[in-house]
């Protein structure tokens, strides 16, 4: 995510105790809203396929990168769409050159994978786009546009990357609950074999799985780039930040990932009281070793299936 | 089996003593500065290989260890305790002969603990953290240990990245040359390159050697058999969790003491050290030199390093280990995982199956 | 004497009472056979007394002291050595050598001397291997000691498990449906090899379905249904026993 301090961002100057506490908050939110749908991106792909999706991360910034470079030949909404397709293809051929062709893989060795492929596709952005921090602009307004409820201020942008979100989740649970092919994920992800029994193509719900992941990922990326700024090297913190909130959650469930994404914001946000800046990912991580070693089935998982779902 | 294992040693120490001679011979002795740093790497690595290869153990943040121990013999030999000169702990230290006035590269007098000393706490220290997170961390499982330990590698760079004490993102420099015995001095004098290069790899020797006896011993056939079948192991009286937590902590101290050294050697450390891609690079290594293969991860990393530190990889270098995991991972990862897929994959090129792919 | 005493045991699975208020003793020096149709809760009882499970109530006594609740390599340090149901060898490893592991706790180098290695772990090792040869020779199958465990018959791969838990010198061995998978002629082998285990003078308790294997060999008999203990009789009282036949009935003899 950028580095930018909020000291930098023009309508904080001047303000009051309780307002102060409430930027935190909003900031909190915001940031949560996008580890919450990173979160959900790893738990579709889990639900699939059983493995940890560690490109999760380099989706959003794909998805941020792509849409800004696209942005210099077409209007802003056809560039946000563009960049989307194109991360979703890229998540497709991820999913048909390197996943597709194992025949018995082990989950592990998969999860590695994603993590060297997640080096990869740093690298190749290093190598087109260089080092500098990109955004899009301000979707309403400019970045001193402010919306005042009350004593709070906060930038459009804030609405619409929480609200974009919402639709992402709103969708994604229509999707699943009501149409045939979501239903079809579903079927394959709790049982797999039965459900190729029933004619359910097992190949494709994966490719599938990888698509829809890319895609919210990547129209996170979009929306929040004009706060946070992205880089080649965004998704790495983003991946992390992503698997503690699915983790904490409960691994696969995605309900649980928006308020466990919504509180690791808040924490984060108001972790900079206590302790310097740059320790506010130590904040996440320890997070997440805390969950880890205490209760890997999350908050709100179940821990019996949690356990059969181990490996 | 004795001579053998001894044999491989001595043709290794024989390849050792080659290679300094034909590079002074040939008149590139800089190359040794490179050839020095890929040994204490290699340190590292064998320590790894014991761990992922033998208990079948990942860890993705074993360059939090090399920092750690870096870190500390770096800040311990550097940080001027002069200012404290009067309170009651330095007074003792100085007594105990922990500490030693010296001049630093200005000319100034500092007060610093002496190497040796920084040396064997930087390993206590090390001891000490790979025991209180080991416990935890090794009774996970698959990608819930991988996370594990790549969620400790990121706090530990993300602390030395952060904290100002540790020099933040430029580091700590200025370390001074850590003397072993008199005669015997780490640093980066290029009048000691040849000893240097001798020091290093003199330890990647004594290193493989305690390692070799290890896995020809009863512990390290304790080990196969916690990779083989942990809950057969655990019902024949091997201590299983015991075991993967002592080889744990001495693939760390491994990596420590590599950290140790290089950072007298380079006269400096900087957070790049403790870094994911670090760690990503030392289990790639191991990828590719065969997983269980003490000898092919030392030789693969011999020269991946090398070629790495002397810049043939460009601006590329991350990219390429990352490349070499991906492809490993997808073509050859015996030995990690428990299962047989090198015969899969053969199995796979042969015929093509019919149905779908088999459910994970 | 007793030298293994279950007493009211009990283990549940969520919804499923796997064992009910088991209570039985073994004598020393004897054949116990533990039968009963499936999911009657026999490997459950094996795994609550090598250590993998814990009982939820109960207690199991090894030569009069507690050992329910102690993790398998403390069981396996008190004298309690076991074979599984599916056969656990350490496949990359030699047939001596996963009989080698077997002397774990009967020695001691550790991490240090293992690494230094000093002249008494040499000599330890030797003692080691020879021990393992000295099992391998009793069970008659030194000559496949070099052999990875892997690429033998499945047949001998029992042996080499059985050799295994011999190497622990234990005072109980707990066999898992020892002849399972076997034909004929290598049942009536291991038969003859587990008699030979009784003579030497361990304890053998073992979990079977081969009727006529448990019927010559055993000298007491208990009968398991549905995590509950129905009978325990020497093999001809068992053989009448009503409850046991209604228990069997249209079940086919192994």
């Amino acid at each position: 995510m950028g580095h930018r301090t909020y000291a930098s961002i023009p309508f904080f100057d001047g303000m009051q105790h309780i307002e102060l506490l409430s930027q935190y908050l909003v900031a909190g939110i915001t940031y949560g809203t996008i580890y919450a749908v990173v979160a959900i991106g790893f738990n579709i792909i889990y639900n699939a396929t059983g493995i940890i999706n560690f490109a999760q991360g380099e989706f959003v910034m794909l998805g941020g990168m792509t849409a800004v470079m696209l942005h210099t030949l077409l209007p802003l909404p056809l560039a946000i769409l563009g960049a989307v397709i194109i991360t979703m293809t890229v998540g497709a051929l991820i999913e048909i050159v390197f996943i597709r062709w194992l025949t018995s893989p082990a989950v592990l060795r998969l999860t590695i994978i994603t993590i060297g492929i997640a080096i990869l596709i740093r690298e190749i952005a290093l190598a087109l786009w260089g080092t500098g921090v990109k955004a899009l602009p301000y979707f309403t307004g400019t970045a001193v546009t402010v919306i005042s409820i009350g004593d709070v201020h906060i930038s459009p942008q804030v609405l619409w990357v929480i609200s974009i979100s919402a639709v992402m989740v709103v969708i994604l649970h229509f999707f699943f609950t009501y149409t045939l092919l979501g239903r079809q994920m579903r079927a394959c992800a709790s049982n797999r074999d039965a459900a190729r029994l029933c004619g359910i193509s097992a190949k494709n719900m994966v490719t599938l799985s990888f698509v829809l992941s890319a895609g919210i990922g990547a129209l996170a990326g979009c929306v929040v780039s004009p706060i946070t700024y992205v880089q080649y090297d965004s998704g790495t913190s983003l991946a992390i930040k992503g698997f503690t909130v699915a983790i904490l959650g409960g691994l696969g469930n995605s309900m649980a990932a928006i308020a466990a994404g919504l509180i690791l914001g808040i924490l984060e946000s108001f972790s900079i009281w206590v302790m310097p800046t740059a320790y506010k990912d130590v904040i996440a991580i320890s997070i997440l070793l805390l969950i880890l070693f205490v209760r890997p089935s999350g908050i709100f998982g179940n821990v019996e299936a949690s356990r059969l779902k181990e490996f | 089996m004795a001579r053998n294992k001894y044999l491989r040693i001595a043709i290794f120490t024989a390849c050792v003593i080659a290679i300094q001679i034909i590079t002074s011979f040939a008149g590139k002795t800089p190359y040794l500065t490179q050839l020095t740093m890929a040994g204490y790497y290699s340190l590292v690595i064998i320590g790894l290989t014991l761990l992922m290869g033998y208990t079948g153990q990942i860890s993705l943040g074993h360059a939090g260890f090399f920092a750690i121990g870096g870190y500390l013999s770096a800040f311990l030999t550097t940080y001027n305790l002069i200012p404290y000169k009067d309170k009651l702990v330095v007074t003792w230290l100085a007594k105990t002969g922990a500490l030693v006035m010296r001049q630093d590269l200005y000319g100034r007098d500092i007060l610093a603990v002496q190497p040796w000393a920084a040396c064997i706490l930087a390993v206590l220290v090390t001891i000490a953290i790979a025991y209180v997170i080991g416990r935890p961390v090794l009774k996970l499982k698959g990608h819930y240990l991988a996370m594990a330990t790549l969620g400790f590698g990121t706090i530990v760079y993300k602390i030395v990245l952060g904290t100002g004490l540790l020099g933040a993102a430029d580091g700590l420099s200025d370390i001074p040359g850590f003397r072993l015995i008199p005669g015997l001095e780490v640093s980066g004098k290029a009048a000691l390159r040849i000893q240097n290069y001798y020091i290093a790899w003199g330890l990647v020797i004594l290193g493989v050697t305690l390692l070799t006896n290890l896995i020809h011993s009863r512990v390290g056939r304790a080990l196969r058999s916690i990779h083989g079948a942990e809950d057969a192991a655990n019902a024949m009286g091997v201590n299983t969790s015991q075991y993967k937590q002592n080889i744990f902590i001495l693939s760390a101290v491994f990596a420590a003491v590599g950290g140790v050294f290089l950072t007298h050697f380079n006269g400096g450390i900087g957070p790049s050290e403790a870094s994911i891609m670090k760690s990503v690079r030392y289990v790639a290594i191991i990828a590719i030199g065969g997983m269980a293969n003490l000898w092919g991860a030392l030789s693969m990393g011999t020269v991946l390093n090398f070629l790495s530190l002397r810049g043939y990889f460009g601006s590329y270098d991350d990219a390429v280990f990352g490349f070499i995991l991906v492809v490993i991972m997808l073509l050859a990862p015996e030995g990690l995982l428990r299962t047989d897929l090198f015969r899969d994959i053969r199995k796979r090129f042969q015929h093509k199956p019919s149905q779908e792919e088999q459910s994970p | 004497m007793s030298i293994l005493e279950i007493r009211d045991i009990s283990k549940r699975f969520g919804g499923l009472q796997a064992l009910d208020n088991v209570s039985f003793t073994v004598q020393q020096g004897s054949i116990k056979a533990l039968i009963g149709p499936n999911g009657a809760g026999k490997t459950t009882l094996f795994n609550l007394v090598s250590g993998v499970l814990e009982p939820d109530s109960g207690a199991i006594n090894f030569n009069g002291s507690p050992i329910q609740g102690l993790k398998p390599y403390q069981v396996a340090a008190c004298g309690i050595a076991r074979t599984f149901q599916l056969i656990r060898l350490f496949p990359r490893m030699s047939a001596l050598e996963n009989i080698m592991i077997g002397r774990h706790v009967h020695s001691r180098a550790g991490f240090v001397a293992g690494m230094l290695n000093l002249p008494w772990t040499c000599r330890e090792e030797k003692e080691i291997r020879g021990k393992s040869l000295e099992i391998m020779r009793f069970l008659g199958i030194e000559g496949m000691a070099e052999s990875e465990a892997n690429s033998l018959a499945y047949g001998q791969q029992r042996i080499v498990e059985l050799g295994r838990a011999l190497a622990c010198e234990p005072k109980l061995l707990l066999l898992d449906e020892p002849v399972a998978g076997l034909n004929m002629r290598e049942t009536s082998e291991m038969a003859k090899l587990i008699v030979k285990i009784r003579t030497a003078g361990i304890t053998v308790l073992l979990v079977e379905h081969d009727m006529t294997l448990v019927m010559n060999i055993s000298d007491e008999i208990v009968v398991l249904s549905y995590g509950q203990k129905i009978a325990e009789d020497k093999p001809l009282g068992i053989q009448k026993n009503p409850e046991v036949i209604k228990v069997y009935l249209g079940e086919e003899d192994a």
